[in-house]
């Protein structure tokens, strides 16, 4: 691996009661970079994302979180949502989660929650309607206006996120994760659910992400073919241990992982792979 | 209700069968046996037979009727009943109540004046208006069912009942301090409770509103117990009492003193404390802390992943909530003079949330109404006596058949970009606590 690392997780481990969902895991994520984190269901993949993002406590190992400016933040030891307060750590669910009661730009504005406090003097200067506050709130709507356009929203932005498409929901909680204006992105299995058009929508969005506003992102997928596509780097797991690691064609060719995605019978294996390619 | 909407004779009559089937067994203990002690203390019973016989026949002629009128109303849930026409009129009248109401609540102590009865039932409606308000906050918004709202009501009574008596401090001071005060019990409440969520944090704040009550009762010293507080001082109007002495406002002013001038002055300093509630609480909904709540309300965990601090979000809900309960608390002492725990019992809390519930939670003018419902309806049938309870129950429950999702069931965004459109209540979630 080369260039500047962003996150990185040492000896991750993870128990419940007995059972060991992630065993000594380590990998890293590098800044401005797609790493995927891969493997078959119950590999232990949304465990560490838990771990990462702060909804789990890990029973054993590091996890560190260097921001820009150096600064190291070690994740293990922040919880809750300090992670994405401080520590810059954003995130998407794999069922979906907005506020479907509230309107696609609202969703946003709730995103933008601890900038738009600070700006209302923690709700005593705002209530009186200083105009500091006034021109913050202006701001943040135009930030939430520049996702909405950016997923493509921007006509539905007054509607309740609940009546959207799933596609759109997908789409609008990426939104709603960017305007925390987070260092690290991680996404769980964004593609879930979405056609091949919506897919690949996805994977641009993604990559545009990562290359104009350059944040690094972490994802889980099940979708090859976005996988294969964006990622810079892919960790696999299964049974909770990291069994391959390298760029998508060094981990598409690893029997390692043929194997585990298809138990052995490597020429059905290969047959899946390749259609993702 | 069926699935599918059955027709003909025969479906009727069979679940008219069956409904009296049901009323059968459930009243043949209840009414059909009648049991008495005997003059020598034994058990004596006999059965009624026509009593059962007739309820039965009621069930079943009542069965009849309700589903004749449903083939006639057509399967539930098509919306086609109401024309467009009549849809926009609504609209209309909707957009206009608001404004129309204000006018009207600011014109009651002109139009009723010599009505005493009606101006103390506005105050008393304003008041329940405010508390609804103020839960509206922490149950309507942040999705936190607070079944103890009482307490607050009686720390801001019990706080300017015993300011004003033992210090002698004026309203205007002892007001604010109780709102302060209730709003430390809120964080106080806050705290334990912030872990829980759904029917436990209900069981916790009703236990909580007991607490209250009971510390009141029992700590004789300082509350006077079940005797409670008398003799606690009358409003005034900046130091102008409005009462028949010389240096009263009546006197100043140079006209006749009338007891009702304290009544308007009442309904008035109600009227501001309603307002200012709903102003603090509109305004509220619209800076980042009330978009907090009401994210708080639809997902907690999705608040946590986006930075948000849901334990002082939570506490800043209870804090608000209570310090509006509490003013009105402290105008609630005022009004009568005199204060004792017994009216602070569990059934006012039920009472202001049942406005809540019923108003649309979360709906500022949904509230208003309701509370005009519940409040004023409640005196409406005054004149039914022993059937006043029965019949407003009733009335209860065919409102909520009829709005599930309360009185005005939609919710407005707070902040567009091109048109502000009103989101259904079938999205808006309740709250897990």
């Amino acid at each position: 691996m080369s260039g500047e690392k962003i996150l990185g997780v040492d000896q991750l481990t993870m128990r419940f009661g007995g059972i060991v969902a992630v065993h000594d895991l380590s990998f890293a994520a590098e800044r401005r970079k797609i790493t995927a984190l891969i493997g078959p269901n119950g590999a232990g993949k949304t465990t560490v994302f838990n771990c990462i993002t702060g909804f789990y406590r890990p029973t054993g190992g590091a996890i560190r979180l260097t921001h820009d400016d150096g600064k190291q933040i070690a994740l293990e030891r922040l919880n809750d949502f300090r992670i994405a307060k401080q520590a810059k750590v954003a995130r998407t669910f794999q069922n979906i989660r907005l506020f479907p009661g509230m309107t696609a730009l609202e969703n946003l504005m709730v995103a933008q929650h601890n900038a738009l406090m600070r700006a209302s003097g923690f709700t005593f200067l705002g209530l009186i309607g200083v105009p500091t506050y006034r021109s913050a709130e202006v701001h943040a709507i135009e930030l939430a206006t520049e996702w909405l356009r950016r997923v493509n929203l921007l006509d539905r932005a007054d509607d309740a996120a609940g009546n959207l498409a799933y596609g759109d929901q997908r789409r609008l909680e990426i939104a709603r994760a960017m305007c925390t204006e987070p260092a690290l992105l991680c996404l769980d299995e964004p593609a879930a659910g979405l056609n091949a058009r919506e897919s690949a929508a996805l994977s641009e969005l993604l990559l545009s992400i990562r290359d104009e506003k350059g944040t690094s992102i972490l994802l889980i997928e099940h979708d090859m073919s976005v996988v294969m596509e964006i990622s810079d780097h892919i960790v696999v797991m299964d049974h909770g241990v990291k069994i391959a690691e390298g760029s998508p064609r060094e981990v598409r060719d690893d029997p390692k992982v043929i194997a585990a995605y298809l138990g052995t019978d490597e020429e059905e294996a290969m047959a899946v792979m390749e259609s993702g390619s | 209700m069926p699935a599918k909407p059955t027709t003909g004779i025969l479906s009727i009559l069979k679940t008219a069968v069956v409904n009296a089937l049901i009323a059968l067994v459930l009243f043949s203990l209840m009414v059909g046996i009648r049991t008495e002690a005997g003059s020598d203390g034994q058990l004596t019973y006999w059965m009624r037979f026509g009593e059962l016989a007739s309820l039965v026949a009621v069930v079943f002629g009542g069965s009849i009727v309700i589903e004749l009128l449903r083939q006639w109303i057509g399967p539930s849930g098509t919306e086609k009943l109401v024309p467009p026409a009549v849809q926009s009129g609504m609209a209309f009248v909707g957009r206009f109540l608001a404004p129309a109401l204000l006018i009207f609540a600011l014109l009651v102590p002109v139009i009723f004046y010599n009505q005493r009865y009606i101006l103390d039932l506005a105050i008393l409606v304003l008041t329940y208006v405010m508390l609804g308000w103020g839960l509206n906050v922490v149950v309507g918004l942040a999705g936190l069912l607070d079944l103890g709202y009482v307490a607050f009501y009686a720390v801001g009574a019990y706080s300017y009942a015993l300011l004003a008596t033992n210090f002698d401090w004026s309203f205007w001071i002892c007001l604010p301090l109780a709102g302060i005060l209730a709003a430390l019990w809120g964080v106080m409440l806050g705290f334990p409770v912030l872990r829980l969520r759904g029917d436990y944090l209900a069981i916790v704040t009703l236990a909580f509103g007991e607490i209250i009550r009971l510390v009141i009762i029992n700590w004789q010293e300082l509350t006077g117990g079940p005797n409670g507080v008398p003799g606690i001082p009358r409003p005034t109007l900046f130091g102008i009492p409005l009462d028949n002495s010389d240096d009263g406002l009546a006197a100043r002013l140079g006209i006749e003193y009338s007891p009702t001038h304290r009544i308007v002055f009442l309904f008035y300093l109600i009227l501001a404390l309603a307002l200012l509630t709903n102003w603090v609480t509109i305004r509220l909904r619209r800076l980042p802390i009330g978009r907090a709540w009401e994210a708080l309300r639809e997902d907690e965990v999705a608040c946590r992943a986006l930075g948000i601090n849901t334990t002082t979000t939570k506490l800043t809900a209870f804090a608000t909530g209570a310090m509006f309960g509490g003013l009105a608390g402290a105008f609630f002492a005022t009004r009568q003079g005199f204060i004792s725990p017994e009216s602070f019992t569990f059934q006012e809390s039920a009472l202001v949330l049942a406005i809540v519930v019923l108003g649309g939670m979360g709906s500022q003018l949904g509230v208003a109404l309701a509370a005009l419902t519940m409040i004023g309806g409640f005196e409406l049938f005054r004149g039914l006596e022993t059937y006043r309870m029965l019949v407003f129950g009733m009335a209860m429950v065919l409102i909520m058949i009829w709005r599930p999702r309360g009185l005005i069931g939609h919710r407005a965004p707070t902040v567009y970009l091109t048109k502000a459109k009103a989101i259904s209540s079938d999205l808006v979630k309740e709250g897990h606590g």
